[in-house]
This record gives structure tokens, sequence and C-alpha cells, in this order.
């Protein structure tokens, strides 16, 4: 049905969200721009427009743009090891996240028993808990086990530190789907696996979409975790980065970590367009009941 | 940046011209692990050159070593056979018995040592050192010579230096220095030394720095921030060497081991580098000695190595650190390698040992300290409160946290 | 469902948190009550490369000894939770013997570091998760507007300042605010002060980091509305409109009610992960003016210098948590009430 819209009101509209996207884009863009000059225009500290004119560039590369950001991560730090591993981390953290998950949700949102209330609770408790404690605590088990420095264990302490937000999510998003659905299944004699299985996994798709973006972003993005339990052989994109940028003592490559950086955002642009209508109907029917 | 190339290209050098598999070595295993730098960058891709023929070699750097490292060489047996470290990582290693008496494998293939890189503890050498590193004066010579003043040697002279300067209108804010964090704590621990002071009563744990010269410490820091950007509570080592890049100061006390990378030309201009100059770090209050500290980079091996992998991994390091090493990577650092020939950019860290500036202390409280100094002082700098306040805060905090650790 | 089938469901689940969560949940606290053993110290002559010194160290043998009989270390009960450091209880009787006034009694708290911390924790908490849903809210709402070929892009967009790695996006941004940055600089002019500057007082680093509070977490409230308002049931909208409620009536009676429990969701998600703030004080070198809880922690943990302060550190992660039980507890209570409703 046709509304109408005060013009006032669409143009007032319009401008927020103008306003906001210039805020929440810029920064970006202005690193993308800025990863093709040198340091001292990007990060200059006689004018900031030299970042726009590329004044110091000129000068040391002897033309307005330069790929040697790009080029020394890439190919010099082989950036690309980096971004294999967050790859391999990033979908097995998501993949087993959403496997644990969707079982000790769906259960939870099944049980009729108070534990399963307290259990949802002391999740939500251990999500408090800084990750910083929780690294240095790992540090000495992992070297005597030998555990330290491998993917896999990363990535199982990612998923067990997800864990409570992965429940909370898929929990209240499996209120949202009737019981009447599994328990006519029952009924006709299917186990709860097989229930689950052929009932519950056909529906769940828009919720636990989004509960993999949620669960994407905190692998792809960790520091604390990723930084000091793997080897370098092993290491993710963000402590490569976070490797770029020197220490007191020493000068880095900061522009390599600015190049990096703009690259690894390019296949998330990707996978958000790709995901759009699920992450946005997913989100609809999760989290609702909070 | 160029650095970096040059220093891969030199290892690679140093591969290709002694690279003989397994460095004489039957077997074992050798672990390295240190913190991610050129200089530690071009030692042990020197030493992975032993790889092979029954050795293998293992190498991994990492920035948050220091982290990671009292954990690591915790673990029996430990992760890593030998940890890269500086004067305050070795004091953790020390602190809790990782480290091993280097001494027999010193005796045996440790020949091409000087005497100056034996760290001896209690009459036992627990680590090698193979470069050096301290904060020094750079200064603008052109600014100075406009100014109509001579190279300071002393903080008062830095002070009447940057009056000049800013009274001339040369710049509006001539003096820079690190004054963020951890680098607060350390700046503090320069001035005091230099007033000649002593952070603890002698031969205990007590802390000993709500005194004249700790107030006098103070106020000079004090007084230098007046000629500071006004972000000076933000400003890292990095932020120092990008504004002096940009030519908007003209005296700062910054690393040695940036001396080289503002000399680089990138960055800055060819007028502000060529005009960038180094020396001994000032002297304060008419005391002696350079107010700053001395810090050395080398090597512990842990003692939850076995005999023949601590073995290995010495031998390894050896060849890590050699002549031809220090010889093909002379930029990277100050080296204290036996042949090593002084760059002009060590020149700062030179004068500075020289003038007889003391090492940062290797005690084992020294690290509570300086993270009660970096935190204390601040509202003191912001004109919050009286220095003999900071000072007491400084005390306080010290005080709770060496009871934790047990040193009180 | 019945016991054995929920425990077949949640297993995995529950055992990778006792093994990752919980488990270190208990040793923090039980760490969190012994302070270190007395250390043997003995007094060495200590050579290098700048020449010989009368140094300590610590006895690593005898200290080994004692360690051995008792490996937790002294046990200290609250201790350590009530030392200078933390919760400072003898510090706070004698800063109000000594105050005058309630403003002079308040700046001796503030100036203890945990209070301090706290107190920049509590604002920030306080001031970033209403200024979060409320951004989220409006974004959502005018999104929603747009004609659907403009949503796509719109929403990626949105999302960038959650995407962007906050290590560097505050590095970036760091500089972006510098006074000679193009925010900052554009600032001194838009103020007409050539003196101003985002780094130098402490209250406006405050707001800054505030503002990059509010422009990090408001792409989660965003989506998060944004998806909720696809669900607003169309034939409620319609009756309201039909009975002549006007736009802002349809939102306040209709769409509002509809999303509260979205809001909910993320006010507690968000109050959460404020209280816990930590990188953007890095980020911004900001601790000389702001320091958070999490600060603290990592400040005891990451000293590398052999004085690694663990159960200070379990202590303020055992405080941080409470703090979150109790800053939850008004929304856990209701969540409770209405499962009782329903059990």
């Amino acid at each position: 049905m046709a509304r109408t819209v005060p013009t006032w009101l669409s143009i007032l509209s319009l401008g927020f969200l103008v306003l906001w996207l210039l805020l929440a884009a810029f920064p970006f863009f202005w690193t993308l721009w800025g990863s093709f000059k040198v340091e001292a225009d990007f990060f200059s500290k006689q004018n900031w427009t030299n970042a726009i004119f590329g004044v110091r560039t000129l000068a040391e590369t002897g033309a307005h743009y330069t790929g040697a950001g790009y080029e020394g991560a890439w190919i010099k730090e082989e950036f690309w090891k980096a971004s294999i591993n967050t790859l391999v981390m990033t979908i097995s953290v998501v993949a087993i996240s959403l496997t644990l998950g969707t079982l000790g949700g769906y259960a939870l949102s099944r049980s009729p028993f108070r534990y399963a209330f307290w259990i949802l609770i002391i999740a939500l408790v251990f999500r408090a808990m800084p990750h910083i404690t929780l690294v240095s605590g790992y540090l000495f088990p992992f070297f005597e086990l030998n555990l330290w420095g491998h993917l896999t264990t990363t990535i199982i302490v990612m998923v067990a530190i997800n864990q409570p937000f992965t429940l909370w999510m898929l929990h209240s998003f499996f209120l949202n789907i009737p019981k009447d659905l599994d328990e006519s299944a029952l009924v006709d004699g299917c186990t709860r696996f097989q229930a689950f299985r052929y009932v519950i996994i056909p529906v769940m798709w828009p919720g636990v979409i989004t509960t993999g973006l949620f669960s994407f972003l905190l692998a792809y993005n960790d520091f604390a975790l990723t930084g000091l339990l793997l080897t370098e052989e092993n290491q993710t994109m963000v402590p490569a980065i976070a490797g770029f940028l020197g220490s007191t003592q020493q000068q880095g490559n900061v522009m390599y970590a600015v190049a990096a950086v703009v690259s690894a955002t390019a296949p998330l642009f990707v996978l958000v367009m790709f995901f759009q209508r699920q992450i946005v109907s997913g989100l609809t029917a999760g989290a609702v009941k909070g | 940046m160029n650095m970096r190339i040059v220093i891969a290209a030199a290892s690679l050098a140093v591969l290709s011209s002694t690279a003989h598999a397994g460095c004489g070595i039957n077997a074992g295993s050798v672990r390295i692990g240190g913190n991610d730098f050129p200089a530690i960058q071009a030692v042990s891709g020197a030493a992975k050159a032993c790889d092979g023929g029954g050795v293998t070699v293992s190498v991994d750097l990492n920035k948050d070593h220091k982290d990671r490292q009292v954990a690591a060489l915790t673990a029996n047996p430990a992760e890593f056979t030998t940890s890269i470290i500086n004067n305050s990582a070795l004091v953790a290693l020390m602190n809790d018995g990782l480290a091993q008496p280097l001494d027999d494998l010193i005796a045996k293939h440790g020949k091409d040592l000087q005497a100056m890189q034996k760290v001896t503890i209690d009459g036992k050498v627990m680590a090698v050192a193979f470069m050096a590193n301290a904060q020094h004066l750079f200064y603008r010579k052109d600014i100075l010579d406009k100014a109509g003043v001579g190279v300071p040697s002393t903080y008062e002279e830095v002070l009447a230096a940057a009056k000049a300067i800013k009274d001339k209108g040369l710049m509006d804010y001539p003096i820079a220095g690190t004054y963020s964090g951890w680098n607060l704590g350390l700046e503090f621990i320069n001035m005091y030394h230099g007033h000649g002071g002593e952070f603890f009563k002698s031969g205990s744990a007590e802390p000993s720095v709500n005194n004249a010269k700790g107030v006098a410490t103070l106020k000079m820091m004090k007084a230098l921030t007046a000629y500071m950007n006004p972000d000076f509570l933000t400003y890292d080592s990095n932020a120092v060497q990008a504004d002096w890049e940009a030519g908007n100061v003209a005296l700062t006390n910054l690393w040695g081991s940036r001396a080289g990378a503002v000399t680089d030309g990138e960055g800055s201009t060819a007028e502000i580098e060529s005009n960038t100059m180094f020396a001994s770090a000032p002297t304060v209050a008419g005391q002696s000695i350079p107010a700053t500290t001395l810090w050395w980079d080398g090597f512990a091996i842990a003692k939850n190595a076995s005999g023949a992998d601590a073995e290995a991994t010495f031998i390894t390091m050896m060849n890590g650190i050699s002549p031809e090493m220090a010889a093909a990577n002379v930029d990277a650092a100050p080296w204290l390698i036996k042949g090593a020939v002084p760059q002009p950019t060590d020149a700062g860290v030179l004068a500075s040992a020289q003038g007889g500036a003391k090492p940062y202390p290797m005690l084992p409280y020294m690290g509570a300290m300086h993270s009660a100094a970096s935190a204390e002082i601040v509202d003191f700098l912001q004109g919050k409160e009286s220095a003999e306040q900071a000072l007491a805060d400084l005390e306080a905090a010290y005080i709770a946290a060496a009871k934790e650790k047990g040193f009180l | 469902m019945p016991h054995r089938t929920f425990i077949s469901f949640i297993w995995p689940s529950a055992l990778a948190m006792m093994l990752f969560i919980a488990l270190p949940i208990i040793s923090v606290a039980i760490q969190s009550l012994y302070i270190q053993h007395e250390q043997v110290i003995e007094t060495v002559k200590n050579c290098g490369p700048f020449g010989c010194t009368e140094s300590v160290v610590v006895n690593v043998e005898a200290t080994e000894k004692i360690r051995a009989e008792q490996p937790l270390g002294r046990f200290n009960a609250l201790g350590t939770y009530t030392n200078r450091n933390h919760l400072a209880f003898a510090e706070i009787a004698a800063a109000w013997k000594a105050s005058a006034n309630w403003s002079g009694f308040f700046a001796a708290i503030t100036n203890l570091p945990f209070y301090k911390a706290l107190f920049f924790t509590l604002s920030y908490t306080l001031v970033v998760t209403p200024l979060v849903i409320l951004l989220g809210f409006f974004v959502a709402l005018a999104v929603n507007r747009l004609p659907s070929i403009f949503k796509g892009p719109t929403i990626f967009f949105s999302l960038l300042p959650m995407i962007v790695t906050p290590l560097i996006g505050s590095l970036i941004l760091f500089w972006m605010i510098d006074a000679k940055g193009i925010i900052g600089g554009s600032l001194q002019l838009l103020f007409d002060d050539p003196d101003l500057s985002l780094k130098a007082s402490p209250t406006l680093t405050w707001i800054t980091l505030f503002v990059y509070g509010v422009w990090h977490h408001a792409p989660f409230a965003f989506v998060v509305f944004y998806a909720g308002l696809q669900t607003v049931p169309k034939d409620i909208l319609e009756s309201a409109m039909i009975d002549g409620a006007n736009r802002w009536q349809q939102i306040r009676h209709v769409v509002i009610p509809h999303l509260i429990p979205l809001g909910v969701f993320i006010a507690l998600i968000q109050l959460m992960d404020n209280f816990r703030v930590f990188e953007p004080i890095v980020g911004f070198n900001a601790s000389a003016s702001a320091t958070s809880l999490s600060w603290i922690i990592y400040n005891d943990l990451r000293t590398g210098d052999g004085t690694t302060l663990f159960g200070s550190a379990a202590a303020t992660s055992m405080l941080t948590i409470l703090g979150v039980a109790i800053l939850l507890a008004p929304v856990l209570i209701r969540a409770w009430r209405a499962n009782q409703r329903m059990a």
C-alpha cells in the first residue's frame, strides 16, 4: 500500500544516513587511498594534505602512487601464508562453533528443566572473563603438553571462548521454531537426533548464518589469542599485521600493515554482499527472545 | 624499509658463504625464540644456516616474545632451547631459574667471544650479549646553529637550547620524548639515574625514590614537557620518530636503534637527515653520568634443554652471532661482536657508555618499580598533584606489587 | 526433553567451555587468594657489556625449596583484593578521615589505580551502551527506507567499523585525530582554536574514546535492529495507520515494542563488551588519561621483566566478572522471573 512520506522527513532521514555512512566508511577509504602512499605521507606529522597529494611519495619513489606496501606485505613478508592460515582458522572455527552451538542451543531450547536456564546464565558469566587472563593461563599447560603453536589448539580454544555467545544466539533462535514441529516428528517415531536432523536442520539456516557471521568476525579479528598461541609459521593475519608495526626500540613497516589491512577487507566485502539477505533474515529469526 | 632488504640480502650472502649444513653438529634440536626485529632476524637467519645434517634448527620470532618466554622455558622440555632476551627479560628467566650456566659450553665452543659479551652473574655466565642499545641525544645541528647554541651536554643546557629555539620562533615544540606508558617509566628511571639516585634502600627491596633527588627528577621532566607537544603523554617512539622526520623537533632522547631509521633516506627530507646528529645522553643536576640506561640484547639457553640440545644450540647461536654475520649486517645494530666496526649511527650509544651511563638495573624487583613509575607519575605531569604525592603513590603502588611477589 | 538426550546434545559444547573457560576461571579464583613465597635474595657480582656492579638475584634453589612445600604460595585470603592496587580499604579509610569535604575524598579515591579504572570503565559502559543502541536504531530505520538496490552496499559500508581489525582501525584513527591529522586539523578549523588537541587533555581523551566506542559498536546494534524491522507485523502497522496514527505514533506504539527484546539482547552483549573495554586504550596510547579494568589486568600480566603479577591480575579478573554480574543483574533477574513463570 502506498504511504506518503513528508519531504522533510525523507531529507532528514537521507541526510542522517549519508552522515552515518561518511563516518562509518570514511576512515576506510582514507586508508585505502593512503595505502598507496609512503609512510611519511599517510602518517604525516607535517600536514595531513600530504596524504592526499603524496608530496613525500613523489620525492621518495618518483611517482604519486606506490604499491610498495602491498609488495612488501604480500611478497617480501609472505602475507599470503598468514591469509591461508586465517582462511583455515576462520572456516574451522565457524564450522565447529556452529555444530556444537546448534546441538547445544537446540537442547537448551527444548529442555523443560531449570538447569537449562542456569547453564545459559553460567555461560553468560563465562563470557565476562577478560580474554587476556585466559590466554596467560593457557600458555604454560600448552607448552608443557606440547599443544602450543598449532592451529588446531587455537581453533578449539576460540570455539570454546565463543560458545557462550553462540549458545545464546542459537538458543533464542530455536525458541522461535515452534515446538510442535519436532514434537510431531517424535510422535511419528523419530528419535531426537532424527527429529533434529530431518525437521530442524532444514529450517534453521537463517539463524545459523547470522551466528556464523559473528563467529567469523571474532575468529577473523582476534588478536588476544592468536598473538601468543601460534608459531610464526602458523600465524594468522592479525598477529602478522601486528608484527609489521615495530616496537618501542625498533621501527616497523607500518605501510605493510596498512596495505595488509586493506587487502584483508576485500574478501569480507564479497562475503557480506553474498550473504546479506541471509544475514538479515537470520537475525530476524534469532535473538528476538533476547 | 630498505634496511630490511639489505639485511635479507646480507644474510643470504652469509648463508651462501658459510653454509655447511650442521655447522659440525651431529645431532640435536635447536629451537630459537626471540623478539622480531632486523638485528635478531639477521642473527637467527645466520643460525638457521646450521640446519641439516642431523641437527634441526627452528626459529620463531614474535613481537610479544617476552610475554611467552617464561611459560615456554618452564615447560620441560623447554619449547625454545634458547631465548633471545635483553637485560630486563633475562631477569624474568633468572627469577625462576630458567637459564643454564654457559661456562662449560663457552670453554668448548666460545673462543671467539669477547669478555664483555659474557653476562656473568655470581661468577657464572648466564647469557651472551651481541648488541647494545640506549636512549641518547638526537639533535638538529642546523636548528641549534640558527638558535646560536651549542650541542647541549646537560639537561639544563637542553632546556636553555629549547628556550632559544622557541624564542627565535624556529619551532613551537623543540623537544620530544617518549612519555607514554612503559616508556615514561623508563624516562623516569633514566633521569633518576642521572641525578645519582638509588631506587632501593641498599641491599633490600624497600623503595627509596621519595626523596629530594626524586623530586628534582620529576621537576626536570616537567620542565622538559613545557617544550613538548601538548600530546606528549601519548608519544611513543614511533610518534617521536615521525615528529622528528617531519622536522618539528630539534632535541630528543631516543633509542640508538632508531638512529639508522631517521637517517635512512626515507620519511624525511635530505636537509633534516643531513643535520640529524647523535651525541651522548645529557647529564643532569651537575652529576657526571649521562641520564640514560644501557641495554644489551643477547641469548640465554634454557635450563630445561637436554645436554645435547643445549650444546647444539650454543654452537648454532655462535654461528648466528659470528663476526661474518656482524660484518654482513653492519647497519642492523651496534654489535658487541669481535671485529665489529662502529657505525656513525652508533655514536650516541658509544658516547653514553663511555660517559659512564649505568646499565638498566638487573634487579629481580626492578620491573615492579618500572610499572609503578609508568603509572603513578602521570598525575604530576598533568598537573593534578605534587611531586611528593606522585612519588608517595609510586612507592605505595610498588610496595603492593612487591609484597605480592614475595620481595617484601 | 529427558536428561539423557539433553546431555547427549550439549556435552561437546559443555566440555569445550569446561576445559577452556570454567577450569581457567576456577584456577584464577584460587590464584587470587595466594601471594608468592618470600623470595630468598642474595647479593652477587654482576658483570656485563657495561662493566660490573653489585646486584641482587633470587636464590632459586632456596626459593624452590619453600615453593615445593606449598606450591600455590602463601595463602593471603582476600588480602590481594583489599590491597592498595585493588579495593584499597585501608587507603579509603585514611582518605575518609583526612578529607575535609566530598570533593577531596573523591579526588583521593580516583587517585587509586583500581577506582580510577573502574570510574572510566563504568563511564564508558554507561555512555557508550545507550548511544550504540540509539544510533543503531536510527540507522536501521533510515536504511529500511532506502530503495532495495542501495540496501546491500549501505549495509556493507555500515558494517565497516566493526570489520576492520581494531588493531589497525584504532592506529589509523589515532593518526587522523592528531592535531596534524585530517580530523584533528579539521576540528581546529571548526572550533577556530589552533591549539585544540584531542590527545592532550583527559576530558577530550575520554570523549574521543567514547566516540570511538560508539562508532565501533553501532554496526552490531544496526544489523540486529535492521533485521528486527523486517519482521514488524504489517497488519498491525496498517491497522494503526487506519486508526490515524501518525508516523511517530506508529514507531512509538508498534515498532519500538516489537524491537524491545532485541534491544535487551543488544544491551546485554554491549554492557558486557564495553565493561571489558581495552583495545582503544592501547590503540590510542591513552593510558595516561584513561585506564580500564582490562587494561590493569594487561598491565599486570604483560610485563615480561620477571614481575608478572598473576595474583593481582587474577583478583582484578574476578572483580571484573563480579562487576559484569552486577551490571547484568537487572536483566538476569527479569529473565529468571520469566523463566519461572514459564516453568
